[in-house]
């Protein structure tokens, strides 16, 4: 089952730049929370932050709190290890271990955290591609094809399951869809209703659509800073900000 | 229709200033401007021929060395075929022409050079690129730099003063003592001996593997190492599973270009290995490589079927690092073919 | 967060992840210094057995004979600054033509080859190309020779060279060729005074790294240049080279004959040194490109 997100007052900075300016939001379990903006706007920095991805680059700092399930992921007690397991991240670009079978694949996240069991990564494997609703396309062939020979559309499911393979409380997705075609994107974008029952899902899109159709609350962003957030259907039809209606309107963006 | 800059006898003059004498005094008649232009041309394909004979002087070389390989050895090839390489016994003074001594010699030292140097070289190349802070790096990689540039007399004349005694007094019993009952280490500890050879060749070709790796670890996209770590990995499992599997195959090429190196390498080794052509199942033995006897054993080959036989030994040298070093650099291609070459990798 | 389920929770499976998470960088910087450790080994033994021994007469007289205390290694210095020379002379000019020929002309199946030739002689070791130049020449010319020896050291330095003066090129962007070409230079003339002007740090760090390369190797020139106990300059006789004294005195059973080789390896690789670090400075490029 999913659990909520608690942001408060982040801020994040590159070295000397800062990316991330005091945001505070809230994103309800077992929902979809949408966070749009124009390019450069902070929203990957912001998911990054939300499993301590951000911190990979070496001239990363953060501030602030972030409340996942009521833990705080910053404090000392947390392994960052351990959170990226119960937080799951899908990236922009499909990125499946080429070297890997699209069983290995999905079992990666079960190997690295000591699951031997074979029968148990059957079932596992199993139930994450019919998660990813990518079972059916590939079951005859797990362990005969590398997770790279498969379309574009199929290896960003794949990468979906592997991340649902661990089981994680949220999934984080980075534009999921963006590199995908209309077809691939509208299998992806089901996936994402499906999910959300499941998991809290947030996902960051430049594409309004996309978030008017999946996501129940949208934040948007711009320049680094949280302008407006609140149930999709606000946002969309009767923003409070300005700036935000320019947005949605295509001032600019 | 380019202006007759290019007429010969004019060197220094800039580009510019030409443009405008030329533009201001056009020719009167067709001549001087076409036979510019034909000079021009001329020039152009002149250098171009030069620079071909240039390219095409490389593969002369290569072509020549063969040939002279091949020549050098024809006597020995008639006399003894493919048998050269089976016999045991190398004895010059009574006609006996055996290379399987050598050919055992270079390929033992070899791989327990790189027995030894494989996994300290990853072990650098690991630290270097994923784990060491960002200010070390230079530093240590520099430093991997000179350890490749010491000259291979160096290391042989280090080998001999310092890491002789050391393997003779300290190691060699030691292993003798807790190992001996392997057969791998029996006999009087010489230190000098494959041993001492393995050891000194491991020195000098963990740069070459550590370097190589690194730039193959390099190629491996920042993606894969996210995708690692977005499911929960530790560093390590990281540096696992997202980079050293990802380049597995330029790892591999790495440690092959290795052992071409160290099966080419003649000064350390001919310094430490005792120079003995025989073949033994202790490392604690002396022993004989394919470039240590032709280093050593040249100079002194009065008779021409001597020199033939060492020529036919440069030749299965030769080939041998030829074979290595192309199925090396096919490993490494495919890893980081794709990526721009980055002549600043270090 | 309610805690982990008990796959994942497992207390000894964490703890055991952690533990190789550790070990391995330990185990990573452990071997770090363990393959540094001999190149201080050896740097630090160089000054100290040979810096006793270096000294103005070493630098300037010849051997003695054996016994006799005293000499040095000037006759080899010199001799090996004209091996060189020779090497450079015949290797650069021959290098950089092939590497413009591939950078300019050579985008194809023939560059391929010619490429593909270059990588070959790369790896072509040493000894052998000692005793090729022994047939070649050291036979028709029926005696040893520091030409002899400089041709030995040029084939090596050709690939070298080669490669990297086509990767340098290859780096000039075209719009300044095409700038060149667009004022009326004639294309001969924009390689030359444009484009390898542009590449020429870069192809002067190769050289010196493929220079530093040659300058410490020893197998080719056993049976070409030699060697010789006193001096000699001219390029048509057997010629002192120092990688070649260190050798034969190291290998010598004279306390006297090992002290000077120390002492010659320290000149030796303060001159390597010099090269790589001012190589180091000036680029950020590396030597071992260079030599795999």
């Amino acid at each position: 089952m999913g659990v909520a997100i608690e942001v408060g007052q982040l801020s994040a900075w590159f070295g000397r730049t800062q990316a991330l300016f005091s945001i505070s939001l809230n994103a309800p379990a077992n929902h979809a929370t949408a966070i749009i903006g124009p390019s450069g706007c902070g929203k990957s920095t912001f998911i990054r932050c939300l499993n301590r991805m951000h911190e990979t680059n070496p001239e990363a700092r953060v501030d602030g709190h972030v409340l996942i399930g009521g833990q705080e992921i910053y404090g000392n007690g947390t392994n960052p290890v351990e959170l990226r397991r119960r937080v799951g991240m899908v990236f922009q670009k499909a990125n499946p271990f080429p070297t890997m079978s699209i069983y290995d694949n999905v079992a990666a996240g079960l190997k690295l955290n000591g699951v031997r069991n074979r029968r148990r990564l059957d079932e596992v494997v199993e139930h994450s591609l019919r998660s990813a609703a990518l079972w059916d396309e590939v079951k005859d062939f797990l362990k005969k094809k590398s997770g790279a020979s498969l379309s574009g559309g199929q290896q960003q499911r794949l990468c979906i399951a592997r991340a649902l393979a661990v089981e994680p409380e949220v999934l984080l997705m980075d534009e999921p869809a963006s590199a995908l075609d209309p077809i691939a994107t509208a299998k992806i974008e089901d996936l994402i209703f499906e999910l959300k029952q499941l998991y809290t899902v947030v996902i960051v899109t430049h594409n309004m659509q996309q978030a008017a159709r999946v996501a129940e609350f949208t934040a948007f962003f711009l320049m680094g800073r949280l302008i407006e957030f609140g149930p999709t259907q606000k946002i969309f039809t009767n923003p409070t900000d300005k700036q935000t209606e320019d947005y949605i309107t295509g001032r600019f963006g | 229709m380019s202006p007759p800059l290019a007429v010969p006898g004019n060197p220094a003059r800039p580009g510019p200033r030409r443009e405008q004498t030329a533009a201001g005094s056009r020719p009167k008649s067709g001549a001087p401007a076409s036979r510019g232009l034909r000079a021009g041309r001329l020039a152009d394909r002149l250098f171009r021929y030069a620079m071909l004979a240039c390219g095409l002087s490389v593969i002369a070389i290569v072509v020549l060395i063969v040939f002279e390989l091949f020549q050098g050895s024809r006597l020995a090839i008639n006399e003894f075929g493919f048998k050269f390489f089976i016999g045991s016994d190398w004895d010059p003074v009574s006609g006996e022409f055996g290379a399987l001594p050598f050919v055992y010699g270079t390929v033992v030292s070899s791989l327990l050079a790189l027995v030894l140097a494989a996994p300290l070289a990853l072990g650098v190349a690991v630290f270097v690129t994923e784990i060491c802070p960002r200010p070390l790096r230079a530093a240590v990689s520099f430093a991997s730099e000179l350890l490749a540039a010491i000259p291979s007399v160096i290391y042989g004349l280090w080998a001999i003063f310092v890491l002789v005694p050391l393997l003779r007094q300290d190691v060699e019993p030691w292993l003798i003592s807790h190992f001996g009952w392997s057969g791998l280490f029996e006999g009087p500890p010489y230190g000098i001996g494959m041993l001492a050879a393995g050891v000194i060749l491991a020195i000098m070709v963990v740069p070459i593997i550590s370097s190589i790796a690194r730039e193959v670890m390099v190629a491996v996209p920042r993606h894969q190492r996210e995708a690692a770590l977005a499911l929960g990995a530790t560093r390590w499992e990281m540096i696992r599973v997202g980079v050293l599997r990802n380049a597995r195959a330029g790892i591999v090429g790495a440690i092959i270009l290795g052992l071409g190196r160290a099966l080419g390498e003649t000064m350390a080794v001919t310094m430490v290995i005792g120079n003995r052509p025989e073949i033994t199942k202790s490392l604690l033995a002396p022993g004989y490589t394919l470039a240590s006897v032709i280093a050593n054993e040249f100079s002194e080959a009065t008779e021409d079927l001597y020199l033939s036989a060492l020529f036919e030994i440069g030749l299965a040298l030769f080939l041998l690092t030829i074979i290595v070093n192309a199925l090396a650099r096919l490993l490494v291609w495919s890893v980081t073919r794709g990526t721009p070459a980055r002549a600043h990798a270090q | 967060m309610p805690s982990s389920p008990s796959a994942y929770g497992s207390r000894s499976v964490r703890w055991r992840r952690r533990l190789t998470d550790h070990a391995a960088t330990a185990a990573a910087a452990l071997t770090t210094l363990l393959v540094l450790a001999p190149l201080l080994a050896i740097l630090v033994y160089l000054i100290y057995r040979g810096a006793g021994t270096l000294s103005w007469a070493f630098l300037t007289e010849t051997p003695k004979p054996v016994g006799e205390p005293g000499g040095g290694m000037a006759n080899a210095i010199i001799g090996s600054g004209i091996i060189l020379a020779i090497a450079c002379a015949l290797g650069v000019p021959l290098g950089v033509g092939a590497g413009i020929y591939l950078a300019e002309y050579g985008r194809n199946r023939f560059g391929n080859l010619i490429r593909f030739t270059a990588d070959v002689l790369n790896g072509v070791p040493s000894i052998v190309v000692g005793i090729v130049v022994y047939a070649l020449i050291v036979l028709q010319q029926k005696h040893f020779s520091a030409f002899s020896g400089g041709v030995a050291l040029g084939i090596m330095l050709v690939p070298t060279v080669t490669r990297a003066t086509e990767e340098m090129l290859l780096m000039v962007p075209h719009s300044i060729r095409e700038a060149a070409l667009g004022l009326g230079v004639p294309e001969w003339r924009t390689t030359v005074s444009i484009t390898l002007r542009t590449a020429l740090p870069g192809v002067i760090t190769a050289v010196m790294l493929g220079f530093g390369r040659i300058a410490g190797e020893t197998a080719p020139l056993l049976f070409t240049a030699f060697g010789n106990q006193f001096w000699n300059l001219r390029p048509d006789q057997p010629t002192a080279a120092l990688p070649l004294q260190i050798f034969a005195y190291a290998i010598s059973p004279y306390d006297e004959w090992h002290r000077q080789a120390w002492a010659g390896a320290l000149v030796l690789i303060l001159l390597i040194v010099a090269t790589v670090a001012a190589v180091r400075l000036v680029a950020g490029r590396g030597v071992v490109k260079g030599a795999a």
